[in-house]
């Protein structure tokens, strides 16, 4: 369930993250310990996203093809590879895993 | 209105390798767009859910972490917090692009371009409008891939979402491996010194170890506790602070066995002042008023 007013509250959150820097234009500095803590707080959700979204699904494990195809992009990111080239590469050693009956 | 287009969308950029990496990285948001829109509607949201977040929130990191809350059973609350505590960094980024968000050209149309601009202000676009010199260069690669970015990623979650009605079945095309592939090609540069690192490592742990147990959406907000990894610069916080608190009475009344742990401070600062009060000043930076 996603119900209208949590997309709302989120996107009114999101708004209001957005237009306090352009506001406060000039007149605000923001320490640099803060500063890092945002950055931090940051890459620490979305490499736990990824580890959770790749190796769980529900409760449970997800099985194999999903994490494999995640590590293969992973480890083309980490080369650098161009962005879509590693999205495309994590969907397709997903699916021909499965294809090749891997769950 | 046509004076407020011109001033504050500037004509295509000249810089032809601009336009191609904003092409490249539009791209790719275009296939996790459609990914996400098929997804969630394959995941059993109404099409509105996708296509309401893509147009209102627009932040993919946080319309999937909210949709993938929602679909492994997590309340809409928990939803929204994980969506905004990702959202967070776009504060920072507000701050780092307020130059290009705003308008000489009086009251009304400061504000018309900044509540649009501000809509516009994703890790892509300030990523690019950063990497540029000059502060119209920056203007214009800004609002390019802003205005881009906007309209690629609202079409191809429609695209997505007929998809997803269409086919049912999205696993077998391992659709469900791009989000996460997304997250990680997101985060892997800015895991760029040691304490990132850890802190990034004991929060996917600490995420994952919990998934089995918590309600959904929790164990990604505990993963937040790999900040305590940082403890390390605690000390020297502490140090700087009483120091600051005794003021001038005491100007420099440092133990011999403070030396042993000067590096500490001089880590966390960056340069090599670690000592007298004054210092604190240098941990404050300007993010805003860029020239």
């Amino acid at each position: 369930m996603m119900p209208m007013a949590a997309i709302v509250a989120l996107a009114a959150l999101t708004y209001a993250f957005r237009f306090t820097g352009p506001l406060l234009r000039g007149r605000v500095t923001v320490p640099a310990a803060a500063e890092r803590l945002f950055a931090d707080a940051a890459t620490i959700l979305l490499i736990a996203l990824a580890a959770t979204a790749a190796l769980t699904a529900g409760h449970g494990f997800a099985g194999w093809a999903r994490p494999a195809g995640v590590l293969v992009a992973g480890v083309l990111a980490a080369r650098r590879a161009p962005f879509p080239v590693v999205v495309l590469a994590a969907a397709a050693v997903t699916a021909l895993l499965r294809l090749a009956g891997v769950p | 209105m046509r004076t407020l287009w011109r001033t504050s969308l500037p004509a295509l950029p000249r810089d032809a390798a601009l336009l191609r990496d904003i092409g490249l990285v539009g791209l790719a948001d275009g296939i996790v767009g459609v990914s996400f829109g098929a997804a969630a509607v394959a995941g059993g949201l109404p099409w509105w859910v996708p296509v309401a977040l893509s147009v209102l929130v627009f932040a993919g990191g946080s319309q999937i972490a909210a949709v993938g809350v929602v679909l492994a059973g997590g309340s809409p609350f928990a939803a929204v917090a994980a969506g905004a505590v990702l959202n967070t960094r776009l504060f920072p980024y507000g701050l780092a692009v307020a130059d290009v968000v705003t308008s000489e050209y009086g009251p009304v149309r400061r504000w018309l371009i900044r509540v649009i601009g501000s809509h516009l202000i994703t890790d892509e676009a300030v990523a690019f409008a950063l990497r540029q010199d000059g502060r119209s260069r920056r203007r214009t690669a800004f609002w390019t891939c802003g205005v881009a970015l906007f309209a690629i990623w609202n079409v191809s979650v429609l695209l997505g979402v007929a998809l997803g009605a269409a086919l049912h079945d999205t696993n077998a095309f391992g659709l469900d491996s791009t989000f996460p592939a997304v997250m990680l090609a997101l985060a892997l540069p800015t895991l760029t010194s040691r304490s990132v690192k850890a802190a990034a490592g004991t929060g996917a742990v600490i995420a994952v170890a919990l998934t089995p147990l918590l309600p959904a959406g929790l164990p990604l907000l505990a993963a937040l506790g790999g900040l305590g990894t940082r403890w390390r610069g605690w000390p020297g916080m502490w140090r700087r602070l009483s120091r600051l608190w005794r003021g001038g009475r005491e100007q420099d009344d440092r133990h011999p066995r403070d030396d042993g742990q000067r590096r500490d401070i001089a880590w966390r600062d960056g340069d090599g002042d670690g000592g007298d009060g004054g210092a604190a000043n240098d941990d404050e930076m300007t993010v805003g008023g860029r020239r």
